[in-house]
C-alpha cells in the first residue's frame, strides 16, 4: 500500500531533477545561518554550482559538534516567530542539539510517518499504541501526528506503567505498537507474567536503538507481531526518515526528502552502494533547520538490489552508531554484535549488561546475563557449560575474550526508553 | 522394593556469589518454619548453587520461587552412617563395591545419626546396589 505512490516510487531523471531543485533551495536556506554562510563562502560554493546530484560532494560536511556549538538557536534559518515547536536530542553524546520546526516542517514530517505506516499495511481501521516518550524525544509526537494523519485510533500511552499498557492493548484491541525494542522486550515479559497473549496485536514498529535479527525473531514470537525497523534522528525531524517495507530486507529512505551518501569515516571519501561506511544525510525539505551533508555517525550501506515493492534504494539495517562503538584492546565492538550473539543462545534471558573497565592497563569487558529459569535443573555443571558456551560464541564473533557473569533472574535493569546496556568505566584511566 | 521410596527431593538454588544471598535464602525458609537438615554450597566463577535438604521440600521450593530465586528439585539419596570412627569408611566401601559413580556428596551428623547425601547419575541402580551391599538408606517420607 502507498500513501503517496507517485513520490514514493519516483526514480531516475525525475527524482534527480527534484533532488537538484530541492538541494539548491536547501543551500539557499542554509545561507541564512551564519555558520553555513561562512562555510560556503570559504569553500567558494553556492547553489549555482549544483547542476547534477554528484555536485553535492563539493559541499562541506557538517558534524554533530558543529550543531552543539550553535546551542541553542544558532542553526535556525527562520525567525523564531515561525518556529512552532522545539525538540532536543537526548544529549547522550554531549550537549543536546536543539531542533526547531516550522509548521511546514511538521507537515512534511507527518507525511513521511504516514507513508511509513501505510507502507507496512496500517490504515484508519487500526488502533495504535505509541509507547514511547512524549516529551522532547521525537518518537512520541512524530509518530502521533503521522498516525492521526492516516486516521488511526491513536493511544498516546507514553512509557511506564507497563501493566496498564498491557491492559490497554487487550481492552482497546490495539493492533499496532510503536516503542523501543528494549521496551518491547520488557512488555512481552510482563505480558507473559500477566498471562495474556496480546491477541489483537499484529504490527510492531521498533526503533531509536539498533536491534538484531535474532531479537526480531524473539519479539515477533513473544508479541505475535510482524516487526518493522524504523530509522531517523532528531536532526532529520525524528523517526521515519527510513523505514522497512513488507519485504523487511533493509530500510527505504525517502529520497525526495533526504539526499543520502555513505562515506569512509576516516578519509571522508564517498563510497559506492554495497560498501559499508558512515551515513551522511542532506535533508531536502527542512525549513527551520537545513543541514548540509550531515554526518550521522551511523554505520550502514546503500543496498544495490531493487526492492520488489517499487520504492527507491534502501539502506542496510543499522548495527550501531559509530559513537556507540567500543574499542576493547584495539578491537572494534558494537553493543549490537554482543546482543546478536546472546540472542542466538536459547538459555540466555532477555536482558544483559556490558561493563568495560581498565584493569592493570588492560581493557576488560564483563557481560552480565540472566539465564532463563526453564534451563536450570539444579546442576552447577549445566550453568558452567552455558557460561563457557557464551564466552566461546563471543570469542568466535568478536575475536575477543570476555568475562561472562551469570546473574539471578530479574536482577538486571529493565529499560523503558533507549536502553543503556553499556557502562564504560574506563574514563580517563590509563 | 520401590526405589522411589528412597529418592529424596533436594532443593537447588542458583545464587550469585555476593554478600547476603545465603541469608536471604535462610530467612525465607525461617519465615515458612522450614527446618534445614543439611546444606552445601557449590561455587563456580561468580555464582554457585546452594543445595538444601529440608523437612518440607514443596513449600520451600514454592516460597523461594515466589521470591524470584531460580530453584529446582534434584533427586538425591541419603545413606545412614555409623556416627563413630570408621563410619564413613564402611559406607564408602559399600559405594565402591556397588560401583556407584558419585557426582557430588555432602554429609551431616546430628545427635541421632550421621548421613551421607549423594547425587549419583544412575539413581535406581545406586539404590539397589547400596541395599544389596548392606547399606541403609533414609526414606523419602522423612522429607515431606
Amino acid at each position: 500500500m502507498f500513501w503517496n505512490k507517485e513520490t514514493e516510487t519516483l526514480k531516475g531523471d525525475k527524482l534527480e531533477k527534484l533532488q537538484i531543485k530541492r538541494l539548491k533551495w536547501t543551500i539557499t536556506q542554509a545561507e541564512k545561518i551564519p555558520f553555513y554562510k561562512k562555510l560556503l563562502n570559504n569553500s567558494n560554493i553556492s547553489s549555482d554550482d549544483i547542476r547534477k546530484t554528484e555536485d553535492i560532494h563539493k559541499l562541506p560536511l557538517t558534524k554533530k559538534t558543529d550543531l552543539q556549538g550553535g546551542y541553542p538557536f544558532g542553526f535556525l534559518a527562520v525567525p523564531k516567530k515561525e518556529i512552532v515547536r522545539i525538540h532536543t536530542t537526548s544529549g547522550t553524546t554531549g550537549k543536546p542539539t536543539v531542533v526547531g520546526y516550522t509548521r511546514q516542517d511538521l507537515d512534511n514530517w507527518s507525511e513521511l510517518i504516514a507513508r511509513n505506516l501505510t507502507m507496512v499495511g496500517l490504515t484508519a481501521d487500526d488502533t495504535f499504541q505509541n509507547a514511547v516518550n512524549y516529551g522532547l524525544f521525537t518518537g512520541g509526537l512524530g509518530f502521533h501526528y503521522g498516525a492521526e494523519k492516516i486516521g488511526m485510533t491513536v493511544i498516546p500511552s507514553g512509557t511506564g506503567n507497563t501493566k496498564r499498557q498491557i491492559e490497554m492493548i487487550d481492552d482497546f484491541g490495539v493492533t499496532a505498537l510503536h516503542c523501543t525494542p528494549s521496551y518491547a522486550m520488557h512488555l512481552s515479559e510482563v505480558a507473559e507474567a500477566m498471562g495474556t497473549e496480546l491477541e489483537s496485536l499484529r504490527t510492531g514498529m521498533f526503533g531509536a536503538e539498533p536491534w538484531s535479527d535474532n531479537m526480531r525473531g524473539i519479539l515477533e514470537e513473544k508479541l505475535g507481531v510482524t516487526a518493522y525497523d524504523s530509522y531517523g534522528m532528531s536532526e532529520m525531524y525524528g523517526p521515519g526518515a527510513a523505514f522497512e517495507c513488507k519485504e523487511r530486507n533493509g530500510l527505504h529512505f525517502w529520497h525526495d526528502s533526504y539526499f543520502i551518501e555513505i562515506i569512509d569515516p576516516d578519509t571522508e571519501e564517498v563510497l559506492e552502494p554495497g560498501q559499508k561506511g558512515e551515513l551522511v544525510v542532506t535533508p531536502l525539505v527542512k525549513e527551520a533547520m537545513p543541514l548540509l551533508r550531515y554526518r550521522t555517525g551511523d554505520i550502514t550501506m546503500i543496498l544495490e538490489d531493487e526492492c520488489p515493492c517499487g520504492r527507491g534504494p534502501k539502506i542496510a539495517r543499522l548495527t550501531g552508531r559509530s559513537d556507540d562503538m567500543l574499542v576493547i584492546r584495539g578491537i572494534n565492538v558494537f553493543p549490537s554484535q554482543i546482543e546478536h550473539v546472546l540472542r542466538s543462545i536459547p538459555e540466555v534471558g532477555d536482558q544483559f549488561m556490558v561493563y568495560v573497565d581498565r584493569i592493570n592497563h588492560l581493557d576488560e569487558m564483563t557481560i552480565d546475563v540472566e539465564i532463563k529459569r526453564e534451563f536450570f535443573k539444579g546442576e552447577l555443571s549445566d550453568l558452567e557449560r552455558i557460561q563457557k558456551k557464551i564466552i566461546h560464541s563471543l570469542k568466535e564473533l568478536l575475536n575477543l575474550r570476555t568475562k561472562v557473569s551469570l546473574v539471578e533472574p530479574e536482577s538486571l535493569p529493565r529499560f523503558e526508553g533507549k536502553a543503556k546496556r553499556v557502562i564504560d568505566k574506563r574514563g580517563d584511566k590509563f | 522394593m520401590d526405589t522411589k521410596d528412597f529418592i529424596i527431593k533436594q532443593i537447588s538454588v542458583f545464587s550469585e556469589n555476593k554478600p547476603g544471598r545465603l541469608a536471604a535464602i535462610a530467612k525465607a525458609l525461617e519465615e515458612e518454619k522450614i527446618n534445614i537438615f543439611a546444606f552445601s554450597i557449590a561455587e563456580s566463577k561468580g555464582f554457585g548453587v546452594v543445595r538444601l535438604l529440608v523437612d518440607k521440600p514443596a513449600p520451600a521450593l514454592e516460597k523461594l520461587a515466589h521470591l524470584g530465586f531460580m530453584v529446582s528439585f534434584t533427586d538425591v539419596i541419603a545413606v545412614n552412617m555409623k556416627d563413630e570412627p570408621g563410619g564413613l569408611y564402611e559406607t564408602a566401601k559399600i559405594l565402591g563395591n556397588s560401583e556407584i559413580n558419585i557426582e557430588y556428596a555432602y554429609a551431616y551428623s546430628g545427635k541421632d545419626a550421621a548421613v551421607l547425601i549423594l547425587r549419583v547419575d544412575q539413581v535406581d541402580e545406586a539404590i539397589r546396589g547400596i541395599r544389596k551391599s548392606g547399606g541403609e538408606l533414609l526414606k523419602a517420607e522423612m522429607f515431606k
